[in-house]
């Protein structure tokens, strides 16, 4: 799947540029790219360090596993693959708090340590697991109660109101959540019938 | 203000509630720490991969190709071409679509209906390709089954639903 969209980005992207004589810009994101992925990579890294840091205290003291228990009854009816009391429901549960509050640089390494801990109980290593792809979907949905980026450009281009935007945008991005629960629902379900 | 107050919070309960538990907190966080960096190694490549496509698909221009063909359609489901872009772009790159925002603040004010209707389709989403890309690249998936679909199906039903609902806000 990642496969196939990859050479076509790849090939239409090329083929557009060479045909329209543009081939310097295509040199240019061959060169760069590597650069761009370098920068990302480094911006992320020690933020992930550092939150990886912090939620090993709160694992090993067993804060993580308290949350867990207390998350543990919506979370059960998601992701109902998923032991009781299986460590993956505390990351899961602090990576969608991270979000709910906007800071996505937190919710990065608590959803890696919650793929990671999905990987565990997966039992073929290359393939995506019913639950990991619940948990995507959940992240891709980007529910979350502040904005920040969108009201701080609104801030920047002098809006009357610029938080206003946080009400439809909740609003629409939860009817959406349970849009792609309830497709994800359907697809594994023919998904686990064909087996 | 809440979100300011948030991680220092977070984490002084974090360390307070380790020292109380008796736990070598400062152990411990060296050695979670440490996990970042094969962390980080392994999200390099598969990001590295996903960007080097994504900037030569989005940077060649063939989008706009692309609008253009779909304009007179636009006008028949009255959504406004202007937000188009934004909507295609909203899974594929984060940066590329806060460009694109930025701009029609710059052209249209950041009141305007159809910037605010951006704005909301900007931020009712994650980039899906991005999440699918970190995540299963650093644990190693190579078979996503039918995750991008999913993902691509809800940002779709996201989009329309934006239509339907920013309207009454406005």
């Amino acid at each position: 799947m990642i496969n196939k969209l990859w050479i076509g980005l790849i090939v239409l992207g090329s083929l557009c540029l060479i045909l329209t004589g543009q081939s310097d810009v295509l040199n240019n994101q061959i060169l760069t790219s590597g650069k761009v992925t370098l920068e990302l990579v480094m911006q992320i890294f020690p933020l992930v360090s550092l939150w990886l840091g912090i939620m090993n205290i709160a694992k090993e003291s067993g804060l993580l596993q308290k949350a867990s228990n207390f998350i543990y009854p919506i979370l059960h009816k998601i992701f109902p693959d998923i032991p009781k009391g299986h460590e993956s429901f505390s990351y899961i549960s602090s990576n969608i708090i991270a979000n709910l509050f906007g800071l996505g640089n937190a919710a990065t390494p608590f959803g890696l340590k919650a793929m990671e801990s999905l990987q565990k109980l997966n039992k073929n290593k290359e393939e995506a697991s019913r639950s990991m792809i619940t948990f995507l979907v959940i992240n891709t949905c980007g529910l979350c109660f502040v904005p920040t980026t969108i009201i701080s450009l609104r801030m920047l281009y002098d809006s009357k109101n610029p938080s206003y935007i946080a009400i439809p945008c909740l609003i629409i991005s939860f009817i959406s959540l349970l849009f792609g629960l309830l497709i994800d629902k359907i697809w594994s379900k023919k998904d686990g019938g064909r087996k | 203000m809440v979100s300011s107050l948030f991680i220092p919070v977070l984490v002084l309960i974090v360390i307070i509630y380790g020292a109380y538990k008796k736990v070598n907190v400062y152990d411990s966080f060296i050695s979670g720490a440490k996990e970042g960096l094969p962390m980080a190694m392994s999200m390099f490549f598969s990001l590295l991969a996903m960007i080097f496509g994504v900037n030569i698909f989005l940077n060649s221009g063939i989008i706009d190709y692309f609008f253009e063909f779909l304009k007179p359609l636009l006008v028949l489901i009255n959504f406004p071409a202007e937000v188009l872009p934004v909507a295609v772009m909203r899974p594929l790159s984060g940066s590329f679509g806060l460009a694109l925002l930025n701009d029609m603040y710059k052209i249209y004010g950041p009141d305007s209906f159809i910037s605010f209707l951006a704005s909301v389709i900007q931020g009712s989403s994650d980039t899906t390709l991005y999440v699918i890309t970190l995540y299963f690249g650093t644990i190693g998936i190579k078979k996503i089954k039918y995750a991008l679909w999913v993902g691509l199906l809800t940002d779709l039903f996201m989009v329309i639903l934006s239509l339907m609902i920013v309207p009454l806000f406005f």
